[in-house]
């Protein structure tokens, strides 16, 4: 084998899980060469060395605090060249069979020398898993949405955002501080985060948790019109008359 | 040859004839000989009109021999609890009998009752109740069985072996004699685990392998978890269920510690409240905390085996809420006959 040798992060939050893969990472490098860029312990801290130490590969585990592997899966797909993610999980019957569906890489802890050797070569001829794919093993929401800006990924924790608004070809997610353009669609946000957002309009989902109250904003058509009042930013958002009778059962107006 | 004929444990119900001491059994006996007291009022009495006065006629016959009967059962449970299942029966009747026949003097309302007729009554009231004893004790000796089987399976989760096998593993070449140890205290565990676990054990033993499963959890978890026992006032020679106490701590681990980033802390009390015993087994819980079908299963696995080690004298509470999740055990304090 002549290749360049696999640059792999592993990313555990246990400690021996992760010493264990080094291990076996220097095992098999006679055939399949590799290099450790680093260890991290949840999904977030792997985001942040990815930053400075691009990877091939990375090794994560299933269930993480902070940020779990799939999270993980999905925001990596971000980067301009996303590496490949070889899931890692003890047991868990239901996750296995979503993954054999998925056709995504997955090992068995206690990970085997020839097994782990078996799926990195199958890395070097792999594509990416696409994100709709990801989001159906997902364990429940994201914790964060992610937004590529000038190579680097930021993270925006969901329970930030007070709107989401389609404008255009993309979704803008307001904080309290300040607006980030996400590369996702309002109809699949409105599916993943149905319990924490409600549609108001046509373009446009708020967080429940930060509607104040409404405000009448004039007529049309002899009916009345309202806007949205939401914490911590000036702005109003239009509630539509079609939205308007939802809008008020979800928020027991 | 003592090892061999040992005495069936006496807390579980023995062919058929139930603890006389047992507030769930007492509280049984109470409504079934109401029950049939109020059937037979029902037959007797035809016009509905009438079925006031008959009731209370028949409580005042009722009530005084019944409570007196069942005082007499309380006092005479050791000597009961030594008899054959048969004569235990047998002596069960004769106490109904015997009251019967001692308050009738008493209770006859002119020369219209007989006293066979009294003394039917009792003696029929009294075979009802231990063929419904020995029905539940029949159903319950199965579940047992179905219990134990359904324990042994779902009590340890495969993700904590795998996990667990994997932090062997993972130390097994920086630091042998720790992996070492960790596998011994894996056998220990699988030791107890596979026991015939149908007997109670004392709670220090309990303790001690909450122990040693913790220790194999710090392994893999390191600082994450931290452990505060609080077991002062608690006797360790208190009789618990096998195996009450680690599928608690493991769940608080599983649902407490792994999905939390920072270290959080479990903390395990026991204590001595005049007659029972606590346990309490308190962990932070994530505000999103999924996964709940493997808790629910592991305390209804221990709710089922409290009702049957001791009926109504004990039970499981779940107290969540503030970021704590709580269970609390409540069990009478037995201590093993010497």
């Amino acid at each position: 084998m002549n290749e360049a040798p696999l640059r792999v992060l592993i990313v555990d939050d246990e400690a021996p899980a992760r010493a264990r893969l080094r291990d076996l990472l220097g095992d098999i490098a006679a055939t399949q060469p590799s290099r450790v860029v680093g260890l991290a312990a949840n999904g977030v801290e792997a985001l942040r060395l990815l930053e400075s130490e691009p990877a091939d590969v990375v090794l994560a585990d299933i269930r993480m605090p902070v940020m779990d592997g799939v999270e993980l899966a999905r925001h990596v797909l971000r980067l301009e060249r996303p590496p490949a993610v070889i899931f890692t999980t003890a047991y868990d019957q239901y996750a296995i069979q979503a993954f054999e569906l998925a056709a995504t890489d997955y090992l068995l802890k206690p990970v085997r020398a020839q097994r782990l050797a078996e799926s990195l070569a199958r890395v070097r001829r792999q594509l990416p898993v696409a994100d709709e794919m990801l989001a159906g093993l997902a364990a429940g929401p994201r914790r964060h949405f992610s937004v590529n800006e000038r190579g680097r990924i930021l993270l925006v924790p969901v329970a930030d955002v007070l709107y989401l608004r389609a404008e255009l070809k993309y979704v803008t997610a307001r904080t309290a501080e300040r607006e980030f353009l996400l590369d996702e669609s309002l109809v699949q946000l409105e599916q993943e985060f149905a319990g924490r957002f409600v549609r108001v309009h046509r373009n446009s989902l708020v967080a429940r948790a930060a509607v104040t109250g409404v405000e009448r904003a004039g007529e049309q058509d002899g009916e009345a019109r309202w806007d949205v009042l939401l914490a911590g930013v000036p702005e109003r958002l239009p509630i539509s008359r079609r939205q308007w009778p939802a809008v008020r059962q979800v928020l027991g107006l | 040859m003592k090892s061999i004929k040992q005495k069936p444990d006496p807390i579980l119900p023995r062919a058929g004839l139930p603890d006389f001491r047992n507030l769930g059994v007492l509280l049984r006996l109470l409504l079934l000989v109401n029950l049939f007291a109020i059937a037979t009022v029902f037959v007797r009495v035809d016009e509905p009109a009438a079925y006031p006065l008959a009731f209370i006629a028949m409580a005042a016959k009722v009530e005084l021999p019944l409570f007196l009967a069942l005082l007499l059962l309380f006092a005479l449970q050791p000597l009961v609890e030594r008899l054959s299942a048969r004569n235990g029966r047998i002596a069960v009747v004769l106490v109904a009998l015997a009251v019967a026949a001692a308050t009738f003097p008493l209770l006859r309302d002119g020369d219209a009752s007989a006293l066979w007729r009294w003394l039917a009554w009792a003696a029929a009231a009294a075979a009802g109740v231990l063929l419904y004893f020995d029905n539940r004790s029949r159903r319950h000796s199965r579940a047992l069985t179905e219990a134990r089987l359904m324990a042994l399976t779902a009590r340890i989760r495969p993700h904590f072996l795998f996990n667990c096998l994997n932090g062997v593993l993972g130390v097994i070449r920086a630091d042998p004699r720790r992996a070492e140890l960790a596998l011994e205290e894996l056998a220990e565990l699988f030791r107890a685990l596979m026991r015939e676990n149908r007997e109670l054990v004392p709670l220090g033993e309990e303790l001690d392998l909450c122990e040693r499963y913790v220790d194999l959890e710090h392994l893999r978890l390191g600082s994450r978890l931290n452990m505060r026992w609080e077991l002062e006032d608690c006797p360790r020679d208190a009789l618990v269920p096998p195996l009450l106490l680690q599928p608690l701590v493991e769940n608080a681990i599983y649902h407490g510690v792994e999905p939390s980033s920072q270290a959080a802390e479990i903390v395990v009390r026991a204590e001595r409240r005049s007659g029972e015993i606590l346990i309490e087994v308190d962990n932070p819980m994530e505000p999103g905390e999924r996964h709940k079908a493997g808790n629910r299963m592991a305390l209804e696995n221990i709710r089922e085996r409290l009702m049957l080690f001791f009926d109504l004298e004990a039970g499981l509470e779940i107290d969540a809420g503030g970021g704590r999740h709580r269970v609390s055990i409540r069990l009478p304090y037995r201590r093993k006959t010497p």
